[in-house]
């Protein structure tokens, strides 16, 4: 295992792009990977998704527009404001009368929403950084650990792996055979254990061995069960104790979530103040169109996607892309 | 959060009280909403357009008058549909002539497969059957493990190998007759439908283990890609069913419509918990009201009959729908829950909870303080709570061991859910005291039994 003091010149907690480990947040095998995925998926698909036919500005595009982004989970609410607004710049005759320019808006207006600086993922000069994974039951957050510390251990990171799913059976093994594969620590305790208390000696374990990064798995949780919540405010707690310094609270969505995911993110919000989002499975034939609200009613930025099972199906958001892939494009 | 469709439809209905007839514009006004809290519940374009299509055709056409205002008449309508589509023939268990009996359970990752698994190998030994779980994903690190864990949590023996997921089922099967287990559970890796590869691989997984049963996996959160996976996996499986899962969470639950439409096959069970027996078979009604936002009054009353007696489930119900229903009515229903099994499951079918008493803690400790303010209360007080003065409410607060604004807070959530009670569609009867009767005729009926 590789083992590489990180060293930085700032005291101020930097910033980085995410993707940690494709050599760039534009590095080329990164964006062919995801575009790779995209394309069996626009191959597999065949109508009645890509519904847009229409290229003029008319009602009729409007109407295919508005199907096809509830199609892909944006929402009735959300859609309504997006077409709204693009009638009122229709009605002014704000805009071009070319060729899928009504289209073009769309995208252009999902893209809007996000910010490409969203994806930087935080990281302290003085270590050990802390990110903490959250979310509700089956969305990919063990896997999606695994592939970070992946990644993270690929640019030359010390990194400490906490299991802090105690409930799972399982769980442990799984995240223990991530750890094994990539060369990163793994700290668990006993099934049962509290949680807590893991990602604490976790945090002890990698100050001792100058380790930059703990990455904190959690069991997963639906945001109905209260008992589960309070759990969950009082593991980032923990997390946040000195000398750990917690830089991500990272909810991990899956892309496949209908509405639902809105109320997610705003219930971990909450509980936890969410830093960022990670939306995973987009690999399959759901297009995530849940996040433009959550972007949007919750400020929370979308900094990772997941698009596979393998450690390096992990890549940074790109709102281009995604507002694209959303209007079919 | 949501307003309920109950609380908009009485904002567009409450113009409409005293005339017989459903305008076009307020029918379309009325839709819209439908449209909207279908849509907001996750159910499919395709699915919704139909629907509001075919209620549109039937309001319309509909003798609004006698015994149902416009609103309730509508609603019932909605709910009727939905029955209809999610209800259909429901799905009963029959065994094979030679066993075992085996069950195919294919899904996206994290669908919870491996948990329904073991759930199902905990509802067939309860069917006095003896599974054997067969642990046919290779992919994921660790899910062997984890599903003999939860086999040795439920009862059943786990067959694996290392060898690939074909061979694994196929001899698991072979184990099951050669150990004499009569019903085979196949837990197989999540996969998504444009991976040719996998899809390949799961249908030979099922032509090598002709399964009795094969059912998709599918959350309940699961928005409008439950078409196109459950139509891909359909295609490549023929599915009997789907299992839907996380249904303990608040997610409305519209893929279990969209599901049984479009790929019509019925919603064999579903998980509602992360305990083992947190697994039922599939009541149709339990959803309907969940989709719409209406919570779940229907199965409120359903409950309440199944554990009373005759005479009992009766009152009960009609006290409900003329809004009489009494803080001694909650005092037993609350007992009558407790039989039913762990609250949580139950409260998120009352309508109109707000949110924070929905899913705030309605563990045992937190019902115990609502059953010790009530008991504190003389019945005249239960009866009618409006003469709940300062000093009584610090009598009873005392007598219960809780505080006065416990035992106010109580109270202002039991007048939201009378209000509720009382303005529910799905529950056609006496207009509440206080509002003037503006329809024509003056003369309320009560509403056919269902």
């Amino acid at each position: 295992m590789r083992v590489r003091r990180h060293r930085g010149e700032e005291t101020v907690r930097r910033a980085e792009p995410a993707g940690a480990g494709a050599p760039s947040a534009d590095g080329s095998p990164g964006r062919s990977r995801l575009a790779a995925r995209l394309d069996r998926t626009r191959q597999a698909v065949a109508p009645p998704f890509g519904r847009i036919r229409g290229e003029r500005v008319d009602e009729a595009t409007l109407d295919e527009l508005e199907e096809t982004l509830l199609l892909a989970d944006v929402g009735p609410r959300a859609t309504g404001r997006i077409l709204d607004a693009l009638r009122d710049r229709v009605g002014r005759g704000a805009l071009g009368a070319a060729p899928g320019s009504l289209v073009e808006a769309v995208r252009a207006e999902i893209e809007g929403v996000f910010s490409r600086e969203d994806r930087a993922l935080r990281i302290s000069e003085e270590p050990p950084s802390v990110w903490l994974f959250v979310g509700v039951n089956g969305v990919g957050k063990t896997t999606t650990i695994g592939k970070v510390a992946a990644q993270q251990v690929a640019r030359g990171r010390n990194v400490v792996i906490a299991a802090g799913d105690t409930f799972r059976a399982a769980a442990g093994d799984q995240l223990a055979s991530w750890a094994e594969r990539c060369g990163a620590t793994f700290v668990r305790g006993a099934d049962g254990a509290d949680p807590s208390s893991v990602i604490f000696d976790a945090v002890g374990h990698a100050v001792a061995r100058g380790a930059d990064l703990v990455l904190a798995d959690s069991a997963g949780r639906l945001h109905t069960k209260a008992n589960l919540m309070a759990e969950l405010r009082k593991v980032r707690r923990v997390a946040d104790r000195p000398p750990g310094k917690l830089c991500e609270v990272l909810l991990v969505i899956d892309a496949t979530t209908g509405q639902n995911g809105l109320v997610q993110a705003r219930e971990f919000a909450n509980a936890v103040a969410v830093t960022g989002i990670v939306l995973t499975k987009l690999d399959g034939t759901a297009k995530g169109g849940i996040v433009l609200a959550i972007r949007e009613e919750l400020g929370v930025p979308i900094k990772l996607v997941g698009i596979g099972e393998d450690a390096d199906d992990l890549v940074a958001f790109d709102p281009a892309d995604f507002a694209s892939a959303l209007v079919g494009e | 959060m949501f307003e309920t469709l109950t609380d908009r439809f009485d904002d567009i209905f409450t113009r409409l009280r005293g005339r017989g007839r459903i305008s076009e514009a307020d029918l379309d006004q009325a839709l819209r909403e439908i449209r909207l809290a279908l849509l907001d519940g996750d159910v499919h374009l395709d699915v919704v357009r139909e629907l509001v299509n075919k209620i549109r055709a039937r309001a319309a056409g509909a003798d609004l008058a006698k015994s149902l205002t416009p609103a309730q008449q509508v609603l019932k309508i909605v709910g009727e549909e939905l029955t209809a589509i999610l209800g259909g023939e429901p799905l009963r268990i029959s065994y094979a002539s030679m066993p075992p009996t085996v069950v195919l359970l294919a899904g996206l990752q994290g669908s919870g497969k491996t948990s329904t698994a073991a759930k199902l190998a905990c509802w067939f030994r309860a069917q006095g059957r003896h599974p054997l779980l067969v642990a046919a994903d290779l992919q994921r690190p660790a899910a062997v493990e984890q599903l003999r864990v939860l086999g040795r949590q439920v009862g059943a023996a786990v067959f694996s190998a290392p060898t690939d997921p074909v061979d694994v089922a196929r001899r698991g099967v072979a184990e099951a007759i050669r150990v004499g287990r009569d019903v085979a559970i196949i837990d197989t890796a999540g996969r998504v439908s444009v991976d040719a590869a996998l899809m390949e691989e799961v249908r030979s997984v099922a032509r090598a283990t002709s399964p009795r049963y094969t059912f998709l996996v599918l959350d309940a959160m699961t928005g409008q890609d439950a078409v196109a996976t459950a139509v891909a996996f359909h295609e490549a499986l023929n599915l009997d069913g789907a299992i839907l899962t996380k249904l303990d969470g608040d997610a409305r639950g519209g893929a279990a419509l969209s599901f049984a439409k479009v790929v019509g096959r019925p919603i064999a069970f579903v998980s509602t918990g992360e305990r083992v027996d947190d697994f039922e078979t599939f009541r149709p009604e339990r959803i309907a009201g969940r989709i719409l936002g209406m919570g779940d009054v229907l199965s409120l009353i359903e409950r309440a009959e199944q554990t009373e007696d005759g005479d009992g489930a009766g009152r009960v119900k009609d006290r409900m729908r003329s809004g009489r229903f009494s803080l001694e009515d909650f005092y037993d229903q609350l007992q009558r829950m407790k039989r039913l099994g762990p609250l949580s499951g139950i409260v998120g079918m009352l309508p109109g909870l707000p949110k924070e008493m929905r899913n705030a803690p309605v563990d045992e400790s937190n019902v115990t303080r609502i059953e010790a303010i009530i008991e504190s209360m003389t019945p005249a007080e239960r009866d009618d709570p409006a003469i709940i003065n300062g000093s009584r409410r610090s009598r009873i607060a005392a007598g219960s061991g809780t505080k006065p604004a416990e035992v106010n807070d109580l109270l202002n959530r039991f007048r939201e859910m009378q209000k509720l009670m009382r303005s529910s569609g799905m529950m056609a009867g006496a207009r509440p005291g206080g509002r003037r009767d503006k329809r024509k005729g003056g003369r309320v009926t009560p509403a056919r039994s269902r």
